[in-house]
């Protein structure tokens, strides 16, 4: 086995180029081609995460901000997770429904942020609701889909043989539009992210956005940086465990069969 | 061509509702359709089928596409209702499903190992301890127990459709009904699951009813070969070879001709 293989079987190979990446920035840093202003070299940046770290400033703003972020999404992903579900075993429900879903889902939902600082102010309120409407569509679209994907010839096979509504569901369509909904799940991670980002940096008073912005009035580049560097690591970590989540229930998949 | 065979065959057509005991061995009625049709809007598709079938009989439907055949069976499974006539069928016994219904394609669920399949027949009639063991012996049956954990996606054709065969027999119904089961499958992986098919309903004694357009295989598996064209028995014929059936034996393909004879005689 190549030396090459063998680290893409580790998973090394990924974290070779934003190494690369980091090693040249340093290095350009260093020889004063990019100016310190413009952009930080990363051992500043590592300094900064140190200090602000020791301070304790660091660990509750990414804790405030990953709360949110996981309410919202627990708030927006279940609403619909559910509404997926029952616009794809009831026709009654998703001709009530689909319609009205389908026309708002049209509308950016960053977009509604005035008119969320108009009604909620610039409390928890509206950074959730962003969030929980941001991840509601990814999730909504993909279970809907997932479940009408699902072999009307298994359906018929699980009738013949007796399945109850109940086992019916558990044990035919559920599983089923499983990789559909995973699907909608790891898009609505990244819908999170941004969201809340965004939501954060226009108005709030605490988390990882509210530490960018009050590093920029003061200058701070450094923080700015990493700030958005941790934006990229928790992005990543939510994907990840997406995947974990994927493999380990999809192993029937050809798609996630070893060998 | 013999006479003997073309004269039963003719007497049979004339009373197709007389019920029949020729080499019964118990004479147990397993089911009877009576004067049975089936309409879809203004498509008749069958068109009064009378047909007594007694238990334990190994009964072949031929016909072109689109002759009723899967309807038939559909009907015989309870995925249809008839139109008019009705549909009976023998004193149910406790314990074993009524009638199992094995597809044209395997319909595994994938996201279940191929024994958890199996259990699937057992739906409502055993626990989960019991579901399990009843579904292991039944693999043994098919010669896939090493197989009992594994996905269905690693399986052959061949192999899946012999799970779907251990799914629906694990719960001993009383009668099989098969829509051209083997009908996807190589002409060898073919000849060995009609003898598989053939060796367990020597053994579990249940009904058979298979829908083929393959003629040969209805002929080295049935006991009888109704044939369906423009919605009506066209042919009910006995096929009184004493098993085990040899492949492309004289006798076999002389009842084969008798029968392609009468399918393309009347288009």
């Amino acid at each position: 086995m190549s030396l090459a293989t063998r680290l893409a079987r580790n998973g090394v190979a990924g974290w070779l180029l934003p190494a690369a990446i980091i090693a040249g920035w340093e290095a350009a840093a260093r020889a004063g081609l990019i100016p310190a202003n413009v952009l930080p070299a990363p051992s500043a940046v590592a300094e900064a995460f140190w200090r602000l770290t020791l301070s304790g400033e660091l660990i509750r703003d990414i804790g405030v901000s990953t709360l949110r972020a996981l309410s919202g999404f627990a708030i927006g992903g279940s609403i619909g997770f559910v509404l997926g579900l029952a616009n794809g075993l009831s026709a009654l429900s998703r001709g009530l429904t689909d319609t009205t879903l389908q026309m708002i889902r049209n509308i950016p939902h960053l977009a509604l942020i005035p008119l969320v600082i108009l009604w909620f102010g610039i409390d928890e309120e509206a950074k959730l609701f962003l969030v929980a409407l941001g991840v509601f569509f990814p999730i909504y679209v993909n279970t809907l889909l997932g479940i009408q994907s699902v072999d009307p010839q298994l359906v018929e096979m699980g009738r013949v043989y007796g399945l109850d509504r109940r086992a019916l569901f558990f044990r035919v369509i559920l599983p089923g539009a499983l990789p559909s909904i995973f699907v909608g799940l790891r898009y609505a991670l990244g819908i999170m992210w941004l969201t809340l980002i965004v939501a954060e940096t226009i108005s709030a008073s605490s988390g990882l956005g509210y530490m960018a912005m009050q590093a920029r009035e003061f200058l701070l580049i450094d923080v700015v940086v990493l700030s958005i560097l941790i934006y990229a690591l928790l992005g990543k970590l939510a994907d990840s465990l997406a995947r974990l989540l994927e493999r380990l229930s999809l192993g029937w998949h050809p798609a996630f069969q070893k060998g | 061509m013999s006479a003997a065979t073309l004269t039963a065959a003719r007497s049979l057509i004339a009373t197709p509702a007389q019920a029949r005991t020729i080499g019964s061995v118990e004479g147990r009625r397993a089911f009877a359709f009576k004067e049975v049709g089936k309409r879809f809007g203004d498509k008749i598709v069958l068109d009064g089928i009378s047909l007594d079938v007694r238990a334990g009989e190994f009964l072949a439907v031929i016909g072109k596409s689109g002759c009723g055949k899967s309807t038939l069976l559909r009907l015989l499974a309870g995925l249809e209702r008839p139109t008019s006539g009705s549909l009976t069928f023998g004193a149910a016994e406790e314990g074993h499903s009524r009638t199992r219904f094995m597809f044209q394609e395997p319909r595994l669920l994938p996201w279940a190992s191929v024994v958890k399949n199996v259990e699937i027949g057992l739906t409502g009639i055993a626990g989960v301890a019991e579901a399990r063991q009843r579904a292991l012996a039944m693999l043994e049956e098919v010669g896939l127990a090493d197989r009992a954990d594994e996905w269905p996606s690693v399986l052959s054709g061949g192999q899946k459709q012999r799970v779907a065969l251990a799914r629906a027999l694990v719960g001993q119904p009383q009668i099989l009904a098969l829509d051209e089961p083997l009908g996807a499958l190589d002409a060898l992986t073919r000849i060995e699951m009609q003898q598989l098919l053939e060796r367990i309903w020597l053994d579990q004694k249940f009904t058979a009813v298979l829908v083929t357009h393959d003629v040969g295989e209805a002929v080295a598996l049935a006991d009888r070969v109704v044939v369906i064209g423009a919605g009506r028995i066209a042919l009910d014929l006995d096929v009184p070879v004493a098993r085990p059936r040899r492949h492309g034996s004289a006798e076999l393909a002389h009842i084969e001709g008798t029968i392609l004879d009468r399918l393309f005689s009347r288009a």
